[in-house]
């Protein structure tokens, strides 16, 4: 019982380096500072979906009324063709619950300059 | 004629070439089947896989751009740049079978954006190019590896696994060209 609450205590606190090993996997579509074919990822929490200034993004997204929290990041992360309908971002998902926490661990500590 | 008849896949391609006077590989030709065909098997959700296509296209068309911006970057060794010429070859590739494909699907494929943003501050040798590259390409497996699934049309899906493994070979060569270990482990995420 208390091994299961530690086990979920980490997992929602995350671990942001791993964090980072996970990011790679966003790396064919998005950078941190920078707009690509997804935007850019500094500042992500706590901003509202389809937000940033110069972006194009798909109008699902611009219309989902998402912030982005720890809590909407795991259910976009987990699923975000079935999350967001009509979302231009066309993949499967992060399916591991450690690695949803880790990647959202270390996007928190992304900051734009 | 069926591959399976040959003595060899190369025999077979060989020979398919040389009757059908394609220059085009089998992923190639399997995305360009006839739009009532891709049609049919997508059982009307052409539009989903148009879609996913066209984020593919997206990100295809940024390769060529980053691929380009390394090769003007003087800071690559000549065979390096031959390889580079060579990667970003592949890419215009894909990305013209995908506009087509997109097309017949009754999409309209994204063009290339005017510009792109890339890091160039923080490319200073042919290291650094290098491993901005194998990130890409690194990115852009995990990314076909996340669309190969979602694909109503099966046939879709084998095509986007076949560029799949052409962008994790660029990935592996990349590496190898680091002097990192070329294959790190069994399997890609």
């Amino acid at each position: 019982m208390l091994e299961g609450a530690v086990l979920l205590a980490a997992l929602a606190l995350g671990d942001a380096r791993a964090g980072e090993e996970v990011y790679s996997r966003c790396l064919g579509c998005h950078a941190l500072d920078y707009d690509r074919t997804g935007p850019k990822h500094c500042g992500l929490l706590g901003r509202r979906a389809g937000s940033v200034p110069g972006y194009e993004y798909s109008p699902a997204m611009k219309r989902s009324g998402i912030v982005w929290s720890e809590k909407t990041l795991e259910r976009f992360l987990a699923d975000p063709v079935n999350t967001v309908p009509g979302t231009t971002m066309t993949y499967a998902g992060v399916p591991d619950p450690a690695d949803r926490s880790n990647l959202i661990a270390y996007l928190k500590k992304q900051r734009c300059e | 004629m069926s591959f399976f008849a040959f003595s060899s896949p190369l025999v077979a391609r060989r020979a398919f070439l040389g009757k059908s006077g394609l220059a085009l590989s089998g992923t190639a030709i399997a995305l360009l089947a006839g739009r009532d065909v891709l049609a049919a098997k997508a059982g009307g959700s052409t539009a989903a896989d148009a879609g996913i296509l066209n984020t593919a296209l997206a990100a295809e068309l940024e390769a060529v751009a980053a691929y380009q911006v390394g090769a003007e970057s003087g800071l690559l060794e000549k065979p390096v740049l031959a390889l580079a010429g060579q990667f970003q070859g592949h890419h215009r590739e894909h990305a013209d079978v995908l506009a087509k494909t997109i097309r017949q699907l009754g999409g309209k494929p994204v063009d290339a954006k005017q510009k792109y943003d890339f890091p160039t501050r923080g490319l200073k040798n042919q290291a650094d190019v290098l491993r901005f590259a194998a990130s890409l390409e690194k990115g852009a497996v995990s990314a076909y590896l996340g669309a190969v699934p979602l694909f109503r049309n099966r046939d879709l899906s084998k095509a986007a696994a076949s560029i799949l493994g052409d962008e994790a070979m660029h990935w592996a060569v990349l590496r190898n060209a680091l002097g990192e270990n070329p294959v790190p482990s069994a399997f890609v995420s």
